[in-house]
């Protein structure tokens, strides 16, 4: 393909699969957002009192039974879904769903719309931790003298105790496994684990391939829930965290791009998009949300390793944004509004402003922030999927969501302070992300006119 | 994607450097002369003790110590054995590319793309605080007390270095590369599909150096209990020296490998513009889903012939074509390979799928009968294999070929190392989950 027809091959995004604390789907998310709600709540899944924190914006078990979501020949394999993918596989079906896509899991035995080997998946995906109640029950023979783990008991018994398929439940390529295979994606498909950018190179990986002509069509975005232990602990012992006791306040503990800020919420969730070439979407008489334009990533000089040391960052990041316009065609000045990871994070909520003061300048304090991370938490590896999908919605509805918390965000050089919904003349939307490991990732999204 | 015919010199990806850190050696010397005595480096596991495990051997690093290598080990104290892999691979690749004294033109132009996985789980207090806090009288873990035996026992470092972008981290600090950085985690494609993506990125015109390959060790007591569960590991009881035998009829499974693989591949221009030596030319990516069964193969073979196929349309190969001089076009396969059943047939016929009766003609070797399985990692090694058999003329063995069996029927190379005009390779990794990729390498030409 010549670099004239690349250029040419315009994608869009015609389906958004959005999974979060508000439930599945874009409605009541933008219903939530809107209206100034927050799904932070407290961990019921397990007694969290002796971590740094008790609540997360989770997903109850009545907004996501996987069984009622996937092909009724598939709900065996639900056996063998950990969190993560079922948040991968409800999100799928949605964006799916939302697209008007015939594939072998909205009907199967009926022709798809799109020819399967024309399909790719690109699924951000985390480290997806043992469920410790089937491991320590698997083990319960395994003691050794000081009641810690005997490894040869394991050997000769213990670990027949799990069942067969153990492993497959928490490999990260799974996400993109059962969707491809419930999907019938037989493109290019890949699983991304970059931590929050994961979402965001997933798509930027969509775009690339079905640039260069190797699918029409992508199931793109990612998943993770770290409402885990090891998830929570990890999270600790990077620092990130804001602290909530027992009864606390969870919604005002994150606070993103307050100079009071002391960490973030972790939230449960992520999405899929459909991106699509132009034409496959023009050609089907599929209604085109947002085109999605630009994309660029980026490593940053530092990284943290432990703990968040981003001090020098904001150069990298902002290269990842001044790529992304470039690919986009767009001016920084054709930007309206912006949707950051905005963690509540102090050194990275630094980095971020930073980076995007050198590429707005004094207009950033005028350039409205969409700020997720009160209402939604920070969803590892579906955080930027997450944003995406509400990138691509505020085009569309040309409003923007309430936010929450933030006061006093003009001191970090940034327009994020609590306000209600408005609507707002949006023409292309930023959205930004930094994980921890240092990868930072922008894509520039544009209204349909 | 550019046909190869009408590639300029900014859409010609050639790899300049390579390196790696395996169970045979630590340096491209010491690992192609093991392969070409046909050694084995399976041996009873150190790493814990797994003696009363249904597989007690595996194929280790042994003796590696990465600080050698590196600027200043100071900086990557905290490394898991998993990024050690990557940054010794790395540090040979960066300096057989001349990257230290004929350096890129601009960092924020050189990115990385690993196919890693996750490092190693602190297993002894990891499986000490879940058994710990199991509470007897309800039948679950006791939350408050996991959160007190988690804190007491795990160390921070420890854990985050478990994510699976930190290999990715370390590199990317050791060289200052700041370009487009990813890390997929594809299962055994992974670092295959690393190479195919980082040279799209290239094409791109995204970058002009990118880092590329993978690291992997799942040598630990949950990594072995969950290969030896879905009965993908080989289980014999004899010589560990016996047990990888691909494409045998007696196969039974992989023998697990740990260690890295990594490349630097860039733009022939920048290459060029650096005075740097191109040691082979990257002209052919394919990548497919089985969209099948998350535990098996599809079939027919459907996925990995489209994965093959892929990788040479984009290389302008037809597969059933013949140079004047009869041969076929490609001169070599790396096979997946892995020793199981299921993977070696299918493997065998999508070969033939894609080739016809051509097939038989391409010597197809597995060089984890000598390796083992390294996992996200196998897919960068058996790539550097295929660009040393085209450097040296000869093709690396399969070990431990002893019984035909008559569902794999083409010329796997067997017992001994072969010399051969080697111009064109395929190397092939199929994932667990139906995930394919396929990369094609040709000798370098200016």
């Amino acid at each position: 393909m010549s670099k004239t027809s690349k250029q040419h091959r315009r994608i869009v995004i015609t389906g958004l699969g959005p999974v979060c604390g508000f439930g599945i789907g874009i409605d009541p998310l933008w219903a939530g957002l809107c209206a100034g709600e927050s799904a932070i709540r407290p961990i019921t899944a397990f007694d969290p009192s002796g971590f740094i924190t008790t609540v997360a914006a989770t997903i109850l078990p009545e907004q996501l039974d996987i069984r009622s979501i996937v092909p009724k020949n598939y709900r065996k394999a639900t056996k063998v879904m950990a969190r993560d993918i079922e948040i991968a596989v409800a999100a799928a079906a949605s964006a799916v769903n939302a697209a008007a896509l015939t594939t072998r899991g909205t009907a199967e035995g009926v022709a798809p719309t799109i020819p399967p080997e024309r399909v790719g998946c690109h699924i951000g995906a985390g480290l997806i931790p043992a469920d410790s109640d089937e491991l320590a029950s698997a083990m319960l023979t395994c003691r050794s003298a000081d009641g810690g783990f005997d490894p040869g008991e394991w050997g000769r018994t213990g670990m027949n105790n799990l069942t067969p398929l153990w492993l497959l439940k928490y490999l990260p390529n799974m996400l993109a496994c059962h969707v491809t295979i419930i999907h019938d994606c037989q493109g290019p498909s890949n699983t991304l684990t970059c931590a929050e950018v994961s979402g965001a190179l997933s798509m930027g990986e969509s775009m690339r391939v079905i640039r260069r002509g190797d699918a029409d069509a992508c199931l793109s975005g990612g998943a993770e829930s770290k409402v885990s232990y090891m998830g929570l602990l990890r999270q600790t012992f990077a620092n990130r965290l804001a602290a909530v006791a027992t009864g606390g306040d969870g919604v005002a503990a994150v606070r993103p791009f307050d100079a009071s800020a002391t960490g973030t919420v972790l939230g449960e969730g992520g999405g899929i998009l459909i991106t699509e070439t132009f034409d496959s979407a023009h050609a089907r008489g599929a209604r085109a949300i947002a085109e999605l334009t630009g994309f660029a990533a980026r490593q940053c000089s530092c990284i943290d390793t432990v703990g968040v040391d981003l001090s020098d960052a904001a150069q990298d990041i902002a290269s990842a944004i001044e790529g992304a316009l470039h690919d986009a065609q767009t001016q920084a000045s054709e930007i309206d509004a912006i949707v950051p990871l905005g963690s509540g994070i102090p050194t990275v909520d630094q980095a971020e402003a930073a980076a995007l003061r050198l590429i707005f300048g004094e207009r950033l304090l005028r350039l409205p922030l969409v700020t997720l991370a009160p209402q939604v938490g920070i969803c590892g590896a579906g955080a930027s999927a997450l944003a995406a999908c509400v990138a691509a919605q505020c085009l569309s509805e040309q409003r923007l969501p309430a936010r929450l918390s933030t006061a006093g965000s003009a001191a970090m050089g940034v327009e994020s302070d609590a306000r209600a919904s408005c609507s707002a003349t949006l023409r292309n939307v930023l959205v930004t992300s930094t994980g921890m490991g240092g990868q930072s990732a922008a894509l520039v999204l544009r209204r349909i006119s | 994607m550019s046909a190869r015919s009408e590639r300029s010199p900014s859409e010609r990806i050639v790899v300049s450097g390579m390196g790696w850190v395996t169970p045979l050696g630590h340096d491209l010397e010491t690992v192609w002369s093991a392969l070409m005595r046909g050694a084995s480096g399976m041996a009873p596991i150190t790493r814990f003790d797994a003696r009363t495990f249904p597989t007690t051997f595996a194929a280790e690093v042994k003796d590696f110590d990465v600080n050698p290598l590196l600027k200043d080990p100071r900086v990557h104290v905290t490394a898991g054995i998993n990024a050690q892999f990557a940054l010794g691979a790395a540090a040979q690749a960066w300096k057989q590319a001349g990257l230290d004294v004929k350096p890129a033109r601009n960092m924020r132009r050189v990115g990385i793309y690993l196919g890693a996985g996750e490092g190693v789980i602190d297993t002894p207090n990891y499986l000490a605080a879940n058994l710990k806090a199991w509470d007897a009288t309800t039948g679950k873990t006791d939350g408050a007390k996991w959160a007190e035996l988690g804190h007491a026992l795990m160390q921070a470092a420890r854990e985050i270095e478990q994510e699976p972008n930190m290999p990715l981290a370390h590199i990317a600090r050791e060289f200052g590369a700041r370009g487009p950085a990813y890390n997929c985690l594809t299962a055994c494609a992974a670092s295959t599909q690393a190479l195919g993506e980082a040279t799209s990125i290239l094409r791109g015109g995204e970058a002009d150096v990118m880092i590329a390959g993978g690291a992997h060790t799942m040598i630990h007591v949950l990594g072995v209990t969950g290969f030896n569960r879905l009965t993908a590991l080989s289980t014999s009881k004899g010589d560990p020296s016996k047990a990888s035998c691909p494409f045998d009829l007696q196969r039974g499974g992989f023998v697990m490998g740990e260690g890295a693989g990594m490349v630097i591949l860039e733009t022939l221009e920048h290459a060029r513009a650096r005075g740097a030596t191109p040691l082979a030319e990257l002209i052919g990516f394919g990548s497919s889903a089985d969209s099948y069964r998350i535990t098996d193969i599809e079939p027919t073979g459907r996925g990995a012939a489209a994965a093959m196929l892929q990788a040479l349309a984009q290389a302008g190969i037809d597969a059933r074509a013949r140079r004047s001089d009869g041969r076929p076009f490609v001169d070599y396969i790396s096979a997946h390979g892995t020793g199981t059943k299921e993977n070696d047939s299918i493997e065998t016929l999508a070969v033939k799928r894609v080739f016809g009766e051509l097939a038989k003609e391409i010597p197809m070797s597995s060089v984890k009968s000598m390796l083992g399985h390294l996992i996200a990692a196998a897919g960068a090694v058996e790539f550097i294999t295929c660009v040393m058999a085209i450097h040296r003329g000869m093709l690396p063995p399969t070990i431990n070929y002893t019984t035909p069996d008559p569902e794999c029927d083409l010329d796997y190379v067997a017992n001994t190392p072969r010399a051969a005009k080697v111009q064109t390779c395929l190397s092939n990794s199929f994932g667990f989950g139906g995930q394919n990729d396929t990369v094609c390498v040709t000798a370098f030409e200016s």
